[in-house]
Parts: structure tokens; sequence; C-alpha cells
């Protein structure tokens, strides 16, 4: 296939449909914040493949995701939509993006504290509290309300909290 | 039956999704919310590791396979987990006891799997790994917990802990799928595996304030899930989960 003019921009033009595509568990994140789109092949004007990457084995959130790209490229213009589904390299929330995890903290999680390529150990992460930033926190449980979470308490304001945790 | 390959892939599909299985019928059950949470968390990455193993086998095999042909219709002595996942899911100890033994031996395989020249079985294991390696921790901290807890936990996870012991050799026990998998360097030597496993165990129970069972060479130890003969557990479990696609075949919604 040749790659025309038009087809690097229609590229960077799917890229920019996709940012409207939320993740339904936490809506303020789009998917390219939460790095699960890992490419685009635009195969023909209104064809194209996109890649994605699960977070967790199980989250069922992934056949929503699937779908809400699917309808928002076909209302966009495009006929042919695939969706490929790509397990290696393991998503890792290295790929969240920092306005990502900025938007995160602003809606109430905290984001993932540190690289995880930098230091593979959860260990004793210090989690700043979301809402008063007290660095006084506490783990609650490793499990939260969905499979990337894990749940939390503030000390200062105990108020409980979720955190986005590395992985 | 099943070419070795198939085989060998159903093998990991089924301990994942009976594993998830049992954790499942704890939702709505854990002693306490979070807990039941964590459990139903660890559930839905094993039933959602098995669905990528089932993914795969469909594909390979073809003959109109999906997914959900193996776990809906496939009878149970076409299933090949081992023992110890299929036994029903006893107190909360036994659940944690059972856990542990399972997720210390699925952090070894697949660390091992990692290398497999099947990439489509290196990339689950990759991808399944790092879930293990939660799975390991919430169970070991538990057994901690119950073993270094009152004399009632220890005592019963003590009981626990013997129960379950002579259905861990399975898991190292070669079966005809992995031999014949292991040349081509698809699957692993499980044999190679147990002195790590015996490593975290010894471990994890000296910590626990726990007694280590005697593992004496060669001991014996209960065996045939590999090789698709069951408990007579299995087959409630599978009457449960099959109930509605036996029932209303291909029902969809």
């Amino acid at each position: 296939m040749v790659v025309s003019q038009d087809n690097i921009k229609t590229k960077a033009a799917v890229f920019a449909i996709l940012e409207n595509v939320a993740d339904p568990e936490v809506p303020v994140l789009s998917i390219l914040d939460l790095g699960i789109v890992r490419d685009v092949i635009v195969l023909a004007d209104d064809a194209v493949e996109v890649l994605i990457t699960p977070t967790y084995s199980g989250c069922p959130a992934m056949s929503m995701i699937a779908a809400n790209i699917k309808m928002e490229l076909l209302s966009q213009g495009f006929k042919q939509v695939k969706i490929t589904e790509m397990l290696s390299p393991a998503w890792s929330t290295d790929w969240m993006s920092i306005s990502g995890k900025d938007k995160l903290r602003v809606y109430g999680i905290a984001p993932p504290q540190y690289n995880t390529a930098v230091n593979p150990h959860e260990g004793d992460a210090v989690v700043p509290c979301p809402r008063c930033e007290s660095t006084n926190t506490q783990l609650i449980s490793q499990f939260g309300s969905t499979a990337c979470k894990a749940l939390y308490k503030c000390n200062d304001c105990l108020e409980p909290f979720d955190y986005f945790k590395c992985h | 039956m099943y070419p070795s390959l198939i085989k060998y892939i159903l093998q990991l599909a089924d301990n994942s999704l009976i594993h998830g299985h049992r954790l499942s019928e704890w939702c709505g059950h854990g002693p306490i919310l979070e807990v039941d949470i964590a459990l139903s968390n660890i559930a839905l990455d094993q039933i959602g590791a098995a669905r990528s193993f089932y993914q795969y086998a469909a594909a390979l095999e073809g003959n109109q396979k999906t997914e959900d042909s193996y776990p809906y219709h496939r009878d149970v002595r076409s299933f090949y987990n081992v023992l110890l996942l299929e036994l029903p899911k006893g107190n909360f100890g036994d659940t944690i006891v059972r856990s542990f033994f399972f997720d210390a031996f699925q952090f070894e395989l697949y660390s091992a799997l990692l290398k497999s020249t099947d990439t489509q079985i290196a990339a689950i294991a990759e991808k399944s790994l790092k879930e293990v390696t939660y799975h390991l921790r919430f169970s070991s901290e538990w057994l901690v917990r119950l073993g270094d807890g009152t004399a009632e936990s220890q005592h019963k996870i003590q009981k626990s802990v013997y129960a379950y012991w002579d259905y861990c050799g399975e898991m190292f026990d070669m079966s005809d799928a992995e031999k014949d998998m292991l040349s081509a360097g698809v699957s692993v030597n499980t044999v190679a595996l147990k002195s790590n496993w015996e490593q975290t165990v010894a471990n994890t129970l000296e910590e626990a304030t726990l007694s280590y069972p005697l593992a004496k060479e060669n001991a014996w130890f209960h065996k045939g899930g590999k090789n698709g003969i069951h408990t007579e557990h299995l087959g409630f479990l599978l009457a449960e989960m099959q109930y509605l696609q036996k029932s209303y075949p291909g029902a969809e919604w």
C-alpha cells in the first residue's frame, strides 16, 4: 500500500478522535491517557485498525472500550474498523500520560507513584491523599473497586480513597 | 482426542478457570468486605487468563470452536486441571492455603513460560505474571496472619496445610502433553520448578509459625486431573457452570 500524505494526516486524525473515547470505569481518563492504544494502522481512506492492550486480564471494561472505539470511529466516517488485542508487551502504568495522572488526582484517585521499570517492587510506596495531600496514609487492601486500584485511607483527613496501583 | 499443544493450552486454561470459579463462590460471602473484593478480583484475573488461553486454543483448533466451546461444552473427563483446584472451597483458611500453594506454583510456572517458544503462550504468561504476583502476596499475607494469629486460627490453618499438602505433588508431575511439548520448548519442566516452590512455601510457613509437612522423596500424592481423571467435585462444579448452555444451547445475551 502506498502511504499518501492524506493517510499520514488520517493517522493523526484517528488519534485525535480516540482522545474522545473515555475509560468507562474512570471517565476522566481517555484511552490515550491510560496508554492502552498501542498503534493505529490506516488501511484505506475509510478503513482503520486499532491495536489495544488490556490493562488486567479479566478487566470487564475491555469489550466496552473496544465497542466504544468502534462506534466513535464509525460515527466519524470510517466504514471498517478492526480492533486487535495485543498481550505483549504487557500493559504498564508507566504508559499513563502525565496529564492522565493529573486528571486522576483531581478526580480523587491517587495516581501511580513511580515508574515500574525503575522500581519494580511496590514495597512501601508513600501514596499522598488526593484530597488533602497528606502523606500520612495507610493501605487498607491491595484490591479495590476495580482490578487496577488498591484501597487506602488518609490518617489526617480520615477519608478513604482509591489508589491506581503501579503495574 | 486433542493434539498435545491444544491439550497443554487447555491444561493451563482449566487450572485458571476452575481456580477462578471456586474463588468466585466467595463473591458476596467473604468474611469482610475487603477480602470479598480481593477474592472476586483474583477470580476475575484467573478467568480472564483462562479466556485468553481458550481463545488461543479455539484459533488453533479452528473447526468453528470459540472460547466458549471449552468451558461450556466439554464433560468432566476432558478437563485437565489439577485436583487441588476443584476441591470444594471449604472455609476461608482452606481457600487461603489452597490459593497460596497454587499461586506460588503459578508464579514459578509463568516466570518459566516467559521463555516459551510459543509466543502467544509467552505473551499470556507475561500478562498474567504481573497479576499472579499480587495474588501470591495476598495469599501469603493471609497465611501469615492466620498462622501467627489466635490459637484457633492457627489450629485451623495448620489443618488446612496438611489437608491440601497431598494434592500439591500433581502440579509438578509432568502430564503427557507437558512432556510432548517440552522438547519444542513450548512447555516447561515442572519438576525443575519444585525447589523454588518448596523454598517459598517453607519461608512463608515459617513466618506464619506453622509446621512444614515432611516432604519425603517420592512421597505419595493425589493425581489424575491432568489426564482427565477427577474427583466427584468437578462434576458438581461443571453442572452449575454449564447449566445454562446445556439447557439452552447457544444462548446469548
